[in-house]
């Protein structure tokens, strides 16, 4: 049996919590019901997060009521399947002339560079959600040796593709954004295309692949004239709910 | 393209809204769409378009627009302003002006120059075009995203030099229109339903958020900030795994004073969200400017839901508010080069059935309410 609780989010909204914290199971639940209420008519759209699952509904085509059974019934079928996971290969530059804050990173975990790179880019990373921008997605765990807080003020301008990192969350930049990131790092991917697409979804893993500055300009290059695209590069087969 | 609205001030925050994206939460992109959607569907019924049809929505000061197109019939609805609007003659010397009210259509022509001032009344006032602007809709929505840099007009603003192309070459020969029987005042008392995670919040600060009077400190499309007589306190820290953001979130960061997220606000956050304003105090909010006050009061879900429906029958006989613009004999306050010269002479100018008369007031000629002709 799973549990949820469901908390009203104003008179079209609901949210189906599966708890409060950042958890792979917890996460894989929430997008396990996100797949089985596509098509339910009452719904306009759903938004999955690290802990919950939100419901914007129609409140002419269902009420309260119906909705607690409905999502009940759902919730009550999840399984514990295999499911298959894009995984996908992204090059990221750590050059310092790319990343910032790497030697401030460096500096207060007690590493070298080289080493923060290491454990950066040493770990299969977990997309949990996509949010607060376009395309931008939450993807962990940074290795615990490495979890650093925000950065005091947050710097006004992080360039598109950079990468960031705080607490256990690592991200890459859309766009050009204000950011309280820690940067450490920047990739030559889009991580939205125009033809709006996110590259990433959640429930995805990615691998991020250290490149020099020249590999950098190359892929880029060759990424903007069209020469190269960036697919998932093998489906993970593994245990999810 | 031949037919456009040339940008010479772009105002304030000038964009291009309709009623907003669906479907895209998912990816980050929150849903846009115009802060006062009932001004927008009636400042299209103004000019016979669909009331979801994409318009110019301005905040607190408005744009300067040159018309390059043969004629278009424009609306405005929503905030008042005084709309002042300057005609060329053939060697582009200006010759003449009139102010009108709002909450009408008005024809102009080539050459015409639109000049929107400040808005009272209401933070945001919409111009719909007669047949709409020619903008491709991005996502099923021409609504700027601001924040995201996406839909609209280039995903931005309006800046000086914009040429908005418009879908029609000229005006229709309908009727011209204003709205009766509706204002477009913000609340001051704005009715929530609780949660989600009102349960951050032990009852005496749930109590002083009912109890407070709020200011808008700051505020745009993205959110409003509030600044409240005592700040609230959580029970349980003010950081939460992040979670999606209704329509009308209401956030409680660490300061303690609230932030009310508006129509391009983030699709996650991680603060905790006490209350959610209705969907039927949506567009009341949005009108509020910075400076203004207001009360949160609670209702129960099947309130909001009474209340709810009873919006949406509302937007159904929005129609009936629209009512033609009858005499042309009504006397046309006008002003020929000289402001303080009132005068009938804009019928000379333009003829009477392009200019249709009785909506322009003497009140911002000469700073009385008039209806000297």
């Amino acid at each position: 049996m799973v549990d949820y609780r469901l908390l009203p989010a104003g008179d079209a909204a609901v949210v189906v919590e599966f708890g409060d914290t950042i958890d792979r199971h917890i996460n894989a639940l929430i997008l396990a019901l996100d797949n089985r209420l596509e098509g339910e008519h009452w719904i306009f759209e759903t938004v999955p997060t690290f802990r919950s699952l939100m419901v914007h509904y129609d409140p002419d085509a269902i009420s309260q009521a119906a909705i607690a059974e409905r999502i009940a019934w759902h919730a009550a079928q999840i399984q514990i399947v295999e499911r298959p996971s894009r995984l996908w290969r992204l090059p990221v530059c750590y050059d310092a002339e790319m990343a910032p804050d790497l030697s401030e990173v460096a500096a207060r975990t007690g590493l070298t560079t080289r080493q923060v790179i290491e454990r950066h880019s040493s770990v299969v990373y977990y997309v949990y959600m996509l949010g607060f921008l376009p395309g931008l997605a939450y993807m962990g765990e940074v290795p615990p040796e490495l979890a650093v807080p925000r950065l005091q003020s947050p710097r006004l301008k992080a360039a598109a593709g950079s990468l960031g990192i705080a607490m256990t969350m690592s991200l890459i930049m859309p766009r050009e954004t204000a950011s309280g990131l820690n940067l450490i790092g920047c990739s030559p991917v889009s991580m939205w295309h125009d033809d709006n697409r996110a590259l990433l979804q959640p429930g995805d893993k990615v691998i991020h692949e250290p490149v020099s500055l020249e590999e950098f300009d190359i892929v880029r290059t060759r990424l903007g004239r069209g020469e190269i695209r960036v697919d998932p590069v093998a489906e993970l087969r593994e245990i999810r709910a | 393209v031949t037919s456009f609205l040339n940008i010479l001030q772009p105002g304030l925050v000038t964009s291009v809204q309709d009623l907003g994206r669906a479907g895209y939460q998912r990816l980050g992109i929150g849903p846009s769409g115009a802060l006062d959607p009932v001004a927008l569907r009636a400042a299209n019924l103004l000019v016979g378009n669909e009331p979801g049809e994409g318009a110019l929505e301005i905040i607190y000061l408005g744009p300067t627009i040159k018309i390059e197109a043969e004629s278009v019939r424009l609306s405005f609805a929503g905030a008042s302003a005084t709309i002042e609007i300057l005609s060329n003659n053939a060697a582009g010397a200006a010759n003449g002006s009139a102010w009108i009210a709002g909450q009408r259509s008005v024809v102009v022509r080539r050459g015409d120059i639109v000049k929107i001032g400040s808005l009272t009344g209401s933070a945001c006032l919409y111009v719909g075009v007669e047949g709409g602007l020619a903008v491709d809709p991005t996502m099923g929505s021409v609504s700027t995203n601001i924040r995201a840099g996406t839909g609209g007009w280039h995903g931005r603003a309006l800046a000086a030099g914009d040429q908005l192309p418009l879908r029609r070459v000229r005006a229709s020969d309908r009727d011209e229109y204003r709205l009766e029987g509706i204002t477009f005042l913000p609340s001051t008392q704005i009715r929530v339903t609780s949660g989600p995670q009102h349960d951050y919040f032990d009852e005496a600060n749930i109590a002083r958020f009912f109890q407070n009077e709020y200011a808008v400190s700051t505020s745009d499309r993205v959110g409003m900030r509030l600044m409240g007589e005592t700040a609230l306190h959580h029970c349980r820290g003010f950081n939460i795994a992040s979670d999606a953001i209704a329509p009308g979130s209401i956030q409680i960061p660490g300061n303690g004073q609230p932030i009310v997220l508006m129509t391009d606000r983030q699709t996650t956050g991680g603060y905790p969200k006490i209350a959610t304003v209705i969907s039927a105090d949506l567009p009341a909010l949005g009108r509020l400017f910075i400076g203004a006050k207001l009360r949160f009061e609670q209702v129960s879900m099947d309130t909001a839901q009474v209340l709810r429906r009873r919006m949406l029958s509302f937007l159904e006989d929005l129609k009936n508010c629209v009512v033609p613009i009858s005499s042309p004999i009504t006397p046309t306050i006008s002003v020929l080069s000289d402001r303080n010269l009132i005068s009938g002479v804009i019928d000379a100018i333009r003829g009477a059935e392009s200019w249709p008369s009785g909506e322009t007031m003497g009140s911002y000629v000469n700073g009385e309410t008039s209806d000297i002709g």
